[in-house]
């Protein structure tokens, strides 16, 4: 979300970060993969995308569910996969979302941004577009993302640019390798008239093999806390929050949305409370289920349970909890880290810690420190999900 | 421009509002922001404003005490320098 500032209150009581805790009739960032089908074989993917999978939802399935989202009065949706143009209704289930006045954001590598979809694209004041890169030069970003695909991204900003739409975002997600660029990457926002925004990398999907070696170190963690602090225009969906622990709170709920505010449709419709999780344990339903996307999201048993307040746990003793809430839990969860220990990249070092001693123990058990990601659907057949956590 | 409570606005048409326990969540869609509107009286008059030909026209309607009147305005200007209300 781009503004949690909010007008002063007049009269209420009310703390705003509490109430997103314990939820909304209708989520705010409503993220909806499409199709996990690829054209690209990134190494961080955080879906494991490749192939279309046959039991995904058909367009007139889509259509219910966006439906669904029009009753609800959700906003905006984030279209992701995969590459969610690749499926061949895609163009019609954004015109069919905006007309019902639910906003279409979607992430794409611009493949098939060219000036003619550049042109409709800009039309629409319903329709924002995202163009996901992962360096600020070919070398970098084709090093992540295969040979050509710089390119092929730039393209579409062009066409982007030239058909005059403002404002879109060019989204990063930050790695060890293009850290060093963030002036390059807000140097680019601007000769495209683009917003910038940088998300935070996630140990999950594809991810999760990689997160070691390319997440940030601290030191550059520590960097890009104070860039961020310099340039509260560079959106980041709220996803450092973590790094809010260094001093200063970075702006911006300063929460984990998983449930309260942030929720995931896959392609099959399956819903979970964190689009960066997509493990059995945080599966509250299927929009196909009887009282569909709705009742999941305001009666499913899991999005009760995440509304409740959570225990501090081993944070309870950092003076910074109430800035960095102990962290993400995604990232603690792939990482093999407890849901109330601190996050693997606590700016304190107790993460790193617990990463050495998972990894020490497991070394002499044999047995893996982390739950299994989601399958990896660019593999022909689904891997099994790991079985429920104890405790 | 600066804002005055003894003139008339409305909402952006381009800005939808979504009840919420807490109040409302109002969403620009020109330029993208979320807004938290903290209480139900305050999305009350709000939605009253377009019945008013000023702002504190729709606070005497509404019943509001004179000495709320001020936290009201901050809250109203506010959303006028983010658009979602504009002159009328
Ligand atoms: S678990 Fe992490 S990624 Fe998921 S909603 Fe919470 S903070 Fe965001
Ligand atoms: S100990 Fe926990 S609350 Fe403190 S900085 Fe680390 S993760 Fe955040």
């Amino acid at each position: 979300m781009n503004n949690p500032a909010s007008p002063a209150s007049p009269t209420s009581p009310i703390n705003l970060a509490d109430q997103m805790k314990s939820g909304l009739d209708a989520p705010i960032c409503l993220t909806w993969e499409l199709t996990y089908a690829c054209n690209l074989q990134c190494v961080h993917c955080l879906s494991s995308s490749g192939r279309r999978d046959p039991r995904e939802l058909t367009t007139t399935e889509a259509e219910a569910v966006i439906d669904e989202m029009a009753r609800m009065q959700v906003f905006y949706v984030n279209i992701g996969g995969g590459e969610p143009t690749i499926r061949p209704d895609f163009w019609h289930l954004v015109d069919y979302a905006v007309e019902r006045g639910v906003g279409v954001k979607f992430s794409t590598n611009g493949s098939r941004i060219d000036a003619v979809v550049a042109r409709r694209l800009s039309e629409s004041d319903y329709i924002d577009v995202q163009i996901s890169i992962d360096g600020a030069d070919a070398e970098t970003h084709d090093s992540i993302r295969g040979e050509g695909s710089f390119d092929t991204a730039i393209t579409a900003m062009e066409n982007l640019r030239d058909a005059g739409f403002n404002d879109f975002k060019i989204s990063v997600v930050m790695t060890r390798h293009n850290i060093d660029q963030l002036d390059e990457f807000a140097a680019l926002a601007e000769r495209y008239r683009a917003q910038l925004r940088l998300t935070r990398f996630r140990p999950a999907g594809r991810g999760a093999e990689t997160w070691h070696e390319l997440h940030p170190s601290s030191d550059q963690q520590v960097e890009l806390y104070h860039w961020l602090l310099d340039r509260p225009d560079v959106l980041t969906g709220d996803s450092f929050f973590h790094l809010s622990a260094l001093g200063e709170p970075l702006p911006g709920l300063n929460l984990c949305g998983a449930g309260r505010v942030v929720c995931l449709i896959d392609p099959v419709g399956d819903v979970y409370a964190c689009p960066f999780v997509l493990h059995s344990d945080y599966r509250a339903g299927n929009v196909r289920d009887p009282g569909g996307f709705a009742s999941i999201w305001r009666q499913s048993d899991l999005f009760a349970e995440m509304r409740q307040p959570q225990s501090a746990g081993a944070c309870a003793t950092c003076g910074q909890f109430d800035a960095c809430q102990g962290g993400c839990m995604a990232a603690k969860f792939f990482t093999g880290i407890a849901l109330d220990g601190p996050d693997p990249e606590c700016v304190k070092g107790l993460g790193e810690d617990l990463i050495a001693a998972k990894s020490d123990q497991s070394d002499r058990s044999g047995q893996p420190a982390t739950p299994a990601s989601g399958p990896d659907h660019s593999r022909p057949t689904p891997v099994k999900l790991g079985a429920r956590r104890s405790a | 421009m600066k804002f005055d409570a003894d003139s008339a606005y409305r909402l952006h048409p381009k800005v939808a509002i979504r009840p919420e326990p807490f109040g409302a969540l109002a969403y620009h869609y020109d330029n993208r922001r979320l807004n938290f509107l903290r209480s139900p009286e305050l999305v009350a008059i709000i939605e009253s404003l377009r019945d008013h030909d000023s702002v504190r026209h729709a606070f005497r309607a509404a019943g509001i005490d004179s000495r709320r009147w001020p936290a009201f305005e901050t809250a109203l200007a506010s959303l006028a320098e983010s658009e979602v209300l504009v002159p009328a």
